[in-house]
């Protein structure tokens, strides 16, 4: 017998974790860390349902001691909970590709260094309709023309 | 108490404890390895809870290939060595943080202890294995795993397509 506040308490403390992470980290990749801690406080709870008989919480507290066993024969949470894995791992999988591009194209994954659509920039314009952008204060160093691949051009810094 | 809630209560203080300390190590590396250390044992905590091929899937997927993946891109982003300051914002936005992950938590966790009172489970070791999981997702989720084999293929091509960057 497991005490259900033990699995609940356990989600909400990698919840809180994981969005501290979310907010309180520069680096990309580790922001992407706080974001996996969310993703496993849902499948904590989806396990823990999954453990719940036919009917849920109120199936489990009406039928006390000498309650009907069967559970949900589409054993929805431990699917779901192998749903949310796949779906993190495309999700990190393509997040850490525009990490990566990111980082050959300026040169860090620092996210507070990123601000080139923000107001601050020397490269915001209120009108970007209006006239010519003026380049980026550090633009991708291949010229335009150049056969090489902007991924061969990055390796060579 | 049980022994399977001593194991519950075991496991899920490692996962806990290793978590904060992936979200608040000031050493890159540190982070992802304890990152391996808390969804290791939270795989220890489906077991717990009766999910077997759950704790099996998280063991491959998160920490045989999502923890490479992570460990990898640190590397190819010339992730800093040693202790490091510069990995938080600043004072007033990490104090932020702390009371927006303090407010998630209390109010997950309220919440939800409120919901489920003193109910106890008994977990059933027999539904969680392989064959009737399997019987359930090519029966009755046959679409939604169809769908996710199409999220994993576009996600595949999007990854490779960005990381190739613009080709002239």
């Amino acid at each position: 017998m497991i005490h259900l506040a033990g699995p609940v308490v356990l989600a909400a403390a990698l919840a809180g974790a994981g969005v501290y992470g979310l907010l309180a980290r520069r680096n990309a990749v580790l922001v992407l860390i706080g974001a996996e801690l969310l993703l496993n406080a849902v499948n904590v709870l989806l396990v823990t349902a999954g453990t719940l008989p036919a009917g849920g919480l109120a199936a489990l507290s009406a039928g006390g001691p000498a309650r009907a066993t069967a559970g949900d024969p589409l054993l929805p949470g431990p699917v779901l909970a192998i749903v949310v894995i796949t779906i993190a791992a495309a999700e990190i999988g393509l997040a850490l590709a525009v990490v990566l591009l990111t980082f050959r194209q300026r040169g860090t994954s620092d996210l507070t260094e990123l601000r080139e659509l923000g107001e601050g920039s020397p490269t915001y314009d209120e009108h970007p309709d209006a006239g010519e952008l003026p380049p980026p204060a550090s633009a991708p160093e291949t010229p335009p023309g150049d056969d090489r691949t902007p991924s061969a051009a990055g390796a060579v810094r | 108490m049980s022994g399977a809630e001593l194991l519950f209560a075991a496991f899920g203080l490692l996962a806990a404890t290793a978590a904060f300390l992936a979200v608040g190590s000031r050493h890159v590396v540190h982070a992802a390895l304890w990152l391996v250390v808390a969804l290791g044992s939270l795989a220890g905590v489906y077991l717990v809870l009766g999910a077997e091929i759950v704790a099996l899937v998280q063991l491959l997927v998160y920490v045989g290939a999502v923890v490479v993946l992570v460990l990898f891109a640190l590397m190819m982003t010339r992730a800093p060595i040693g202790i490091r300051d510069d990995l938080f914002v600043g004072k007033g936005q990490r104090l932020a943080a702390v009371l927006a992950g303090v407010a998630v938590a209390g109010l997950l966790g309220g919440t939800l202890l409120v919901a489920v009172g003193d109910a106890t489970v008994d977990p059933d070791t027999a539904r969680g294995q392989a064959e009737p999981i399997g019987r359930a997702v090519f029966a009755a989720w046959a679409l939604p795993f169809e769908l996710l084999s199409l999220l994993l293929l576009a996600a595949l091509i999007g990854a490779v397509a960005v990381s190739r960057g613009r080709q002239k």
